[in-house]
C-alpha cells in the first residue's frame, strides 16, 4: 500500500482505533490512579522520521519513552510518551510516595523504581488499548516486555522507527493523547503513538472489510 | 562588519555539508552516527546522520541512501570531493543502546552495527578516523565547528565535551 494514498474513510478508521484503544487504556489508568481521564480526538498523521520525532516535541525534548514491539496478525509499535514531571507525577501515585522527584540525573535505587512503576502502567496501557483493539478487528495482536528510556527524544524514537525504516521514510501514525486535569493545573499528559508496519494497514482494512 | 555564522542542521537520514565560519550540527541521536568528514584546511565539511548500516537490508526500491552508512558515507565524500575538499578525514559519534536488549529482536542492539558499518564504510575509503565517541546508552546531541575541526558532543547528565 501507498503511505500517501490514506482516503478520507481509511484516515477514519485509523481514528477509530485510535479511540477505541487509547479510550480503553485511559478507563485503565483512570482506575489504576482514581482519577478522572479526558481523551483527545485521535490523530493521524503520515510523517517522516523528523516529523514524528517532532510530534513528540522535537529532537531534543527530554521524554520518557515506553516502547513495545507488538506482535500477531498486526506487527508494528506501540510508543507511550509522556514527559519527565509527568512520569513522575505517575510514579508518586502509583508508589505512594509524594517525595518522588524524577529528572533526567535521576539513577540507582530511584531510577530502579521509577524504571519499575513506569513500565507496569506501560503493560497495563499497552494490554487495555490492544485488548480493545483485538475485540474491535477480532484480530490477534501480542505486546512484547516494555522497553523504558528516559532520554532525548530523537534518540529514543528513532528505536522504535528502525523496523519500518527498513521498507519506507514514512510512518502511519495513530496519535492519541490523554490528559488528566486539577484545578486547572495539568498533572498528566501522554501521547499514544500506534505504528504499525506498512504490511498491517492492507490485513487490518481487509479484515474490517472496507478494502 | 559582523560576521553571521549559521547552524546548519542535519536530520534524520540526512546529509549535509558546511564552510568556516558555519557550524553543523544534529540533535538526539540515538542507535543512529553522526559522521563527520572535514578537510581541516579549507574549513570544509559535512555531517551524515544514518539510521542503519546496510542498504542491502533495504525491502524497498528508491529507499534514501541517506539512510544506509554503506551509501551515506560515500556520497558525503563525493559532495565534499566536489567541493574542492581534500586530505578528508572523520570524527564519529553515536550508535548507543537505547534499551537493554532482553528479549527484544535484533534492532534493539542497532547501536553496535551501525558503529561497524560506518568504521567499514570508513576503511574503503581509505579515511582515517582521527577520534570517536561510540556506544553506551545515551542519546547525543553533536556539533562540528570546521574552523576549529572540534566535535562537540552534549548528553544528558554530561558537560559538553570535545572530540
Amino acid at each position: 500500500m501507498d503511505a500517501f494514498q490514506l482516503t478520507a474513510f481509511q484516515k477514519d478508521i485509523l481514528k477509530e482505533i485510535g479511540n477505541i484503544g487509547a479510550g480503553n487504556a485511559a478507563t485503565s489508568l483512570s482506575m489504576l490512579l482514581g482519577q478522572k481521564i479526558d481523551m483527545m480526538v485521535p490523530n493521524v498523521e503520515i510523517a517522516d522520521f523528523n516529523e514524528v520525532i517532532e510530534l513528540v516535541g522535537g529532537p531534543e525534548q527530554p521524554i520518557v519513552g515506553l516502547m513495545f514491539q507488538i506482535e500477531g496478525e498486526i506487527t508494528g509499535v506501540m510508543a507511550i510518551v509522556v514527559e519527565i514531571e509527568e512520569a513522575e507525577y505517575l510514579v508518586q501515585k502509583l508508589t505512594h510516595n509524594d517525595q518522588f522527584r524524577l529528572s533526567e540525573q535521576t539513577d540507582g535505587a530511584e531510577l530502579d523504581i521509577a524504571m519499575s512503576a513506569l513500565s507496569e502502567i506501560g503493560n497495563i496501557l499497552t494490554g487495555s488499548y490492544l485488548t480493545a483493539l483485538s475485540d474491535f478487528t477480532g484480530m490477534n495482536l501480542q505486546p512484547s516486555v516494555p522497553h523504558l528510556g528516559i532520554d532525548m527524544a530523537g534518540a529514543i524514537m528513532t528505536v522504535g522507527l528502525l523496523e519500518i525504516s527498513q521498507v519506507t521514510d514514512y510512518a502511519i501514525i495513530i496519535d492519541t493523547e490523554i490528559r488528566q486535569e486539577e484545578e486547572n493545573h495539568e498533572n498528566i499528559k501522554g501521547n499514544f503513538l500506534f505504528i504499525p508496519d506498512p504490511e498491517s494497514f492492507q490485513k487490518l482494512f481487509a479484515k474490517l472489510g472496507w478494502n | 562588519m559582523t560576521i553571521t555564522k549559521t547552524i546548519v542542521n542535519v536530520g534524520i537520514a540526512d546529509t549535509k555539508t558546511v564552510r568556516h565560519p558555519n557550524t553543523i550540527r544534529t540533535l538526539g541521536l540515538g542507535s543512529c552516527i553522526g559522521t563527520v568528514l572535514y578537510d581541516e584546511k579549507r574549513g570544509i565539511a559535512g555531517l551524515s546522520h544514518i539510521l542503519l548500516p546496510n542498504s542491502s537490508q533495504a525491502r524497498a526500491a528508491n529507499s534514501n541512501p541517506m539512510k544506509y552508512a554503506d551509501t551515506a558515507i560515500p556520497q558525503l565524500l563525493k559532495m565534499l570531493q566536489e567541493q574542492g575538499a581534500r586530505n578528508i578525514k572523520a570524527k564519529m559519534a553515536g550508535g548507543a543502546q537505547m534499551f537493554q536488549a532482553g528479549k527484544g529482536t535484533s534492532f534493539m542492539r542497532i547501536g553496535d552495527k551501525n558503529i561497524e558499518a560506518v568504521q567499514e564504510a570508513l576503511r574503503k575509503l581509505n579515511i582515517r578516523i582521527v577520534s570517536s565517541d561510540v556506544g553506551g546508552n545515551l542519546g547525543r546531541t553533536i556539533e562540528f565547528d570546521p574552523g576549529s575541526s572540534k566535535l562537540s558532543i552534549r548528553k544528558r547528565n554530561h558537560d559538553i565535551y570535545t572530540i
